[in-house]
């Protein structure tokens, strides 16, 4: 040992066996600073390609193909009686309207098979936006005004270019007859495209023009404000009494282990526990973003005990001992002075669990939401879903149009996400405090 | 602030408190059930919904054996109203329900579906029969009078027509009742075909289904979860591979996929219709009697999904992908579902 110091300091750092040594070690550093780099840009590259296909595939579920049409509101259809009652006009058969306007463009077309093909050209779902129209302005009955009404799913992946028009006739699902019918529209200008904002105020439907995520988004808001409610005060109650309060000895210890391995048992689990606990015993309406947001908050819980723990922790002794000085109690010290200070990081904590409970679908499966849900939830106990049930429901339904749904879905709720913890990162920055 | 939090902490405890004494009542129908039925019936529910005089019901995707577990908890409103089926309900299952006291059941058949085994449109469509669909995905093949693991890497190794491509093949996994038609009707079938199977399922019954319902795990079968469009999207990619899945994701993808011909027949919405095509099963839904007058809509959410504009022959179901059934069996499902005919299992 000793000759070997001397050897290295008595032939100097010039000896041919220390250069060979140094050049060994600079090589092994570049080495290891390439892999780093190749790690890095391998996860940069596939991030990219998720994220190029997610867009490429959504950005043309936020526009949307609408259909010009001149539609008389024929006062014999909508409102026979000519009383203007407002029960009656609602329940009026608006779907006529957009029939007859489309016999009225096309008045060789004969047939029931033809008729069929030729009004599913418009969403089944224009009459209602033609009810809600008469409704906001009684005076347009018996005026004939031109209105854009929502195409079906086929027309707007045509539109859209995901159906082939050179493709043979039986491989396409629109036929020749509709593309000409299409054409005709096409050439007089009826045919346009326009942002989709059903897509944010509709709720989930089968029939995918008509489509949308509102009911998926306010079950979301639902379920993490229920989550949030519950899991903060008791994670942040948890935390302080845990730093603060409790003595150190074996059952603090064994409390918490089992919190830390809680955060790392798999979400299906807590679904499991949910499903016994809150349906089973408590009896809570299945589907309802309560029972949701309930047991997103047990698997919440373990995050921000942990999170709240350390920012608890990080807050000096000098200011705890300066407290307890002056003659404030425990409870003073801790409430008045150390919550305060660690709540950037409490909150930081809690955004980033409550972003993972965005995101969770698994525990949600066994508690009923996932579910096919038309009506946007009205409350805590209304049947809900969240967002990436959606997603996920969208990604197994067979229509086409689906697919950019999905996608769109995949970017909004990405869009919440970024959103989240970029709030995280400002509260962190700017109440951060060092010491 | 905190007293604030806190103060919200418990006001959300009494709500759930007060929550639970309410889920005894309910205005809306609850469905549970099969995968496969769930574009169906949930294109249902929402008509019934717009029609603005009830709620429009939840409908949940369990798959069919988890739905009728469901079903068969109990009478208690907390219980589904209505199980979705892509199979007929078991009598061990009927036995479960009636322990629970779920006596009444009213069955009602929706309609058919196709399984169909599709590849890409850039190579040619195959023609297969059941007998080479059991050669191609089986465990074991009767060989020389003897089962013996699968030799064949091949299409071309079963029969010479089939083309020279290895046998790849998508398919759902076993929890999927897809997977459970397609062995029973398929497979079934195609190792009837043996001489030896066949004299096998008249002497003992359990041997023969255990082979016939065995499918091969050296790598030709790959399962591909229940996501049908995952398995469309493979197709798509790999032009040798075969896809085995639901009539109505060919439907919709008859620009990218061709169906294979089993036994000379076309998986064609006609063919599948009456019955030509070899591969189809029934889809129904059961019914809770003892919820009909208690949870509204009930009967009305029957009489929409049996009205002729839903599950009729120009329905808005067939453009879904449901095959339908006969007019005259249409009629007879009507009648008796409004009456709330109790299940007669044979």
């Amino acid at each position: 040992m000793t000759d070997q110091v001397q050897e290295a300091a008595g032939n100097g750092w010039q000896s041919e066996k220390f250069i060979k040594n140094l050049a060994k070690r600079k090589r092994a550093e570049r080495r290891f600073r390439l892999t780093g780099l190749l790690a890095i840009l391998t996860a940069l590259t596939l991030l990219g390609i998720l994220l190029f296909s997610i867009v490429s595939k959504g950005h043309s579920a936020f526009i949307q193909t609408t259909i010009t049409l001149d539609i008389t509101f024929a006062e014999s259809v909508i409102d026979p009686n000519g009383n203007r009652d407002a029960a009656e006009l609602r329940g009026a058969n608006y779907a006529k309207l957009v029939q007859d306007a489309l016999r009225e463009k096309f008045p060789d077309v004969k047939g029931r098979r033809d008729l069929r093909k030729l009004f599913s050209l418009i969403s089944n779902d224009a009459d209602s936006a033609l009810r809600e129209m008469v409704e906001n302005d009684p005076d347009l009955i018996g005026k004939t005004v031109p209105v854009a009404l929502v195409a079906g799913d086929d027309v707007d992946m045509l539109k859209k270019g995901y159906i082939d028009r050179s493709l043979a006739e039986d491989d396409r699902r629109v036929k020749d007859q509709e593309l000409a019918w299409l054409d005709v529209l096409e050439a007089e200008g009826d045919i346009e495209t326009r942002f989709n904002s059903g897509f944010f105020t509709n709720g989930d439907s089968r029939e995918p023009e008509k489509a949308g995520i509102a009911g998926a988004m306010v079950g979301s808001f639902y379920t993490l404000i229920v989550t949030m409610l519950i899991s903060f005060p008791i994670g942040v109650m948890t935390a302080i009494y845990l730093e603060e309060f409790a003595t150190k000895n074996k059952l603090t210890d064994l409390i918490e282990v089992n919190i830390n391995n809680l955060a790392a048992v798999p979400s299906i689990v807590f679904g499991l526990l949910g499903l016994a606990i809150f349906l089973n015993f408590a009896h809570l309406p299945r589907s309802a973003p309560i029972v949701g947001g309930l047991t997103l908050a047990l698997m919440t819980l373990p995050t921000i005990i942990i999170a709240a723990r350390a920012a608890i922790r990080a807050v000096p002794d000098s200011i705890r001992q300066a407290a307890l000085g002056l003659g404030a109690s425990n409870q003073q010290a801790a409430f008045h002075h150390i919550l305060p200070l660690s709540m950037p990081g409490i909150l930081t904590g809690t955004i980033i669990g409550l972003s993972q409970a965005l995101g969770e679908t698994a525990p949600l499966l066994m508690i009923g939401m996932v579910a096919f849900i038309a009506d946007i939830p009205g409350g805590f106990s209304d049947p809900a879903t969240v967002m990436p049930v959606q997603i996920f429901l969208w990604a197994d339904s067979p229509e086409r149009a689906f697919v950019e749904k999905t996608s769109g879905a995949i970017m909004v709720l990405l869009g919440f996400l970024i959103i989240m913890n970029a709030f995280a990162i400002v509260l962190r920055k700017k109440f951060e405090r060092r010491w | 602030m905190l007293n604030k939090t806190f103060g919200l902490a418990i006001a959300a405890t009494v709500a759930t408190v007060a929550f639970s004494g309410q889920a005894m009542a309910r205005d809306q129908i609850r469905i549970v059930g099969s995968s496969t039925v769930f574009p169906f019936s949930t294109a249902v529910a929402e008509a019934f919904g717009n029609t603005g005089n009830f709620k429009t019901p939840v409908v949940e995707s369990t798959g069919s054996g988890g739905g009728l577990k469901l079903f068969c908890t109990g009478v208690d409103l907390n219980t589904p109203d209505i199980t979705n089926s892509s199979r007929r309900i078991k009598s061990s299952e009927v036995e479960t329900c009636a322990k629970n006291g779920v006596t009444d059941i009213t069955e009602v058949k929706v309609g058919y579906d196709g399984i169909v085994l599709a590849n890409s449109k850039a190579v040619g469509a195959l023609n297969l029969t059941k007998k080479q669909i059991f050669a191609a995905l089986a465990k074991q093949v009767p060989i020389d009078g003897k089962l013996v693991d699968n030799p064949y890497q091949k299409w071309s190794d079963i029969d010479p027509s089939l083309p020279d491509t290895k046998i790849e093949v998508l398919g759902p996994p076993p929890t999927s009742g897809t997977r459970d038609a397609f062995v029973e009707l398929g497979m079934e079938g195609g190792a009837k075909g043996y001489e030896m199977l066949s004299a096998l399922s008249k002497s003992d019954k359990k041997a023969f289904q255990a082979a016939a319902h065995a499918v091969r795990e050296d790598g030709a079968y790959i399962e591909a979860g229940e996501n049908d469009n995952l398995i469309v999207q493979k197709l798509e990619a790999n032009k040798d591979a075969v896809g085995i899945f639901g009539f109505s994701f060919l439907d919709q993808n008859s620009d990218k996929l061709q169906g294979a011909m089993v036994g000379g027949v076309e998986p064609t919405f006609e063919n599948i219709a009456d019955g030509q095509y070899g591969i189809s099963r029934s889809l129904f839904f059961y019914v809770k009697d003892a919820h009909v007058g208690k949870v509204p809509g009930i009967k009305e959410f029957i009489s929409e999904f049996t009205s002729e504009k839903a599950f009729g022959e120009f329905g808005y179901l067939t453009e879904k992908g449901l095959i339908p059934l006969s007019e005259a069996e249409r009629e007879k499902v009507r009648t008796d579902a409004l009456a709330l005919a109790p299940l007669k299992l044979m």
